[in-house]
């Protein structure tokens, strides 16, 4: 690591967010930087979209900053897969992002790349957390396989979905649910907020009886059922069963990317394809 | 390889239908566009800039107010030690101002009728005027404009 680098991650360190901005791109662009292990708290927040996550953030800021935490979220959307492109504005629902100091909102675009966000999230979170940004959140919007990726690089992860949508049975179709440690109904100031809440709670009697989930209601408008969606969260533990399914996420994401990333593999798809190999081959030669 | 980009609406200013079409074109360019939404104060615009870590910012302002706003997001931006961001304009900005604007740093102005077109061909100009290392941030040399 070059001394620019090095002064750059002290200044950073000292609180100057431009420096800080210049290093979470770098590590995008694919930086190794050596940062030692901050520990940090990390939140992943998922859900259909329209059901006011950014917003639902947005209020939880608030709440934190009250508290007198420093809140840091990375944002991330999809890039387009024609034009690479990526229209980001998550940030305009979160109010305080663009003027507390005890906030720092990005936005990350998935870029196609090999295995998505996944090689980059870890430092960010790491480089993050080491400039004293107590909670960070990552955001994303749910349904793929590769959101579920993202979230499972956070300890915790929160579920959120609006009144009367039914997309929590998405959600468990992909197996979203099983890393969750709580579920959030936001918009509960519309009609069918209570029952959309009590069918999901129905729907895990029904199911696995060890695997207690907590569901709350909150209104991110009216900064209803915040306070109360904090001190739940600040409560957490970290669950050890949900911790091992993470950490096979993560294995498995670091693992695809380095399957994309193999300069050989379009040689061995070739061969795959025109049938010289077999799969069996093709993974041995990999 | 696209730019980051935000595209912002400063002051009090109701109407941004012109930023949502050009933020999409920007996207379809393949440019990653971070739009700050409606009513941002000038210290807010710059605060968007240094987070994202963003190459330019386009300011678009319908409401009259561009001789106070744009001057003080360029003022600002210089303050912060960011004088190498490029700062281009649109929405409804007389001729008789456009020379105030443009002795500020602000590289282009963009008025009604505009294609997306020569939008993403002046955003492609700064592009290679910054890797042949060419005046073009708002504190820099205010020689060069798009015309």
């Amino acid at each position: 690591m070059d001394l620019i680098t090095k002064q750059s991650i002290s200044l950073a360190k000292d609180g100057n967010r431009r420096e800080l901005a210049r290093l979470l791109s770098s590590i995008e662009s694919g930086a190794k930087l050596q940062i030692d292990s901050s520990n940090p708290w990390v939140l992943g927040v998922t859900g259909p979209p329209g059901v006011g996550k950014s917003t639902l953030i947005g209020a939880m800021i608030e709440e934190w900053i009250d508290r007198g935490e420093r809140v840091a979220v990375l944002a991330v959307d999809p890039s387009s897969p024609r034009s690479g492109g990526a229209l980001l504005a998550d940030r305009m629902r979160m109010s305080s992002a663009d003027s507390s100091g005890s906030v720092f909102v990005r936005s990350l675009a998935t870029r196609n790349h090999p295995g998505g966000l996944v090689p980059f999230l870890d430092p960010m979170i790491n480089l993050l957390g080491s400039c004293g940004w107590s909670r960070i959140i990552i955001e994303t919007v749910g349904g793929g396989q590769s959101e579920i990726r993202i979230v499972a690089f956070a300890d915790r992860v929160m579920l959120v979905d609006g009144p009367d949508r039914g997309d929590i049975i998405q959600a468990e179709k992909a197996g979203i649910l099983e890393l969750a440690d709580l579920v959030v109904i936001n918009k509960s100031d519309l009609p069918n907020a209570l029952n959309a809440s009590n069918s999901i709670k129905n729907s895990f009697n029904y199911s696995d009886k060890d695997d207690e989930k907590l569901v709350l209601m909150t209104s991110a408008l009216n900064n209803d059922g915040i306070s109360e969606l904090i001190n739940h969260i600040e409560e957490l533990e970290v669950d050890t069963k949900r911790n091992s399914l993470r950490f096979k996420e993560r294995l498995l994401s670091a693992w695809d990317y380095l399957l994309l990333s193999n300069p050989s593999l379009s040689e061995i798809l070739l061969d795959l394809e025109s049938g010289k190999i077999n799969l069996d081959e093709a993974l041995e030669r990999l | 390889m696209g730019m980051r980009i935000v595209i912002a609406k400063p002051g009090l200013d109701g109407h941004d239908r012109g930023a949502k079409v050009i933020a999409r074109a920007l996207r379809d360019a393949g440019h990653e566009v971070i739009y700050t939404g409606l009513r941002r104060k000038p210290s807010e615009i710059v605060r968007v800039v240094m987070d994202e870590d963003a190459v330019a910012v386009g300011l678009s302002t319908l409401s009259g107010a561009h001789n106070v706003l744009i001057p003080k997001v360029c003022q600002e931006l210089i303050a912060n030690d960011m004088s190498d961001i490029v700062v281009f304009a649109g929405g409804i900005i007389p001729d008789s101002d456009r020379e105030y604007l443009h002795s500020l740093g602000v590289r282009a102005i963009f008025g009604p009728g505009t294609s997306t077109s020569s939008i993403i061909e002046f955003l492609d100009t700064i592009s290679e005027r910054k890797n042949s290392n060419l005046d073009v941030g708002v504190g820099q040399d205010s020689g060069w404009r798009w015309i």
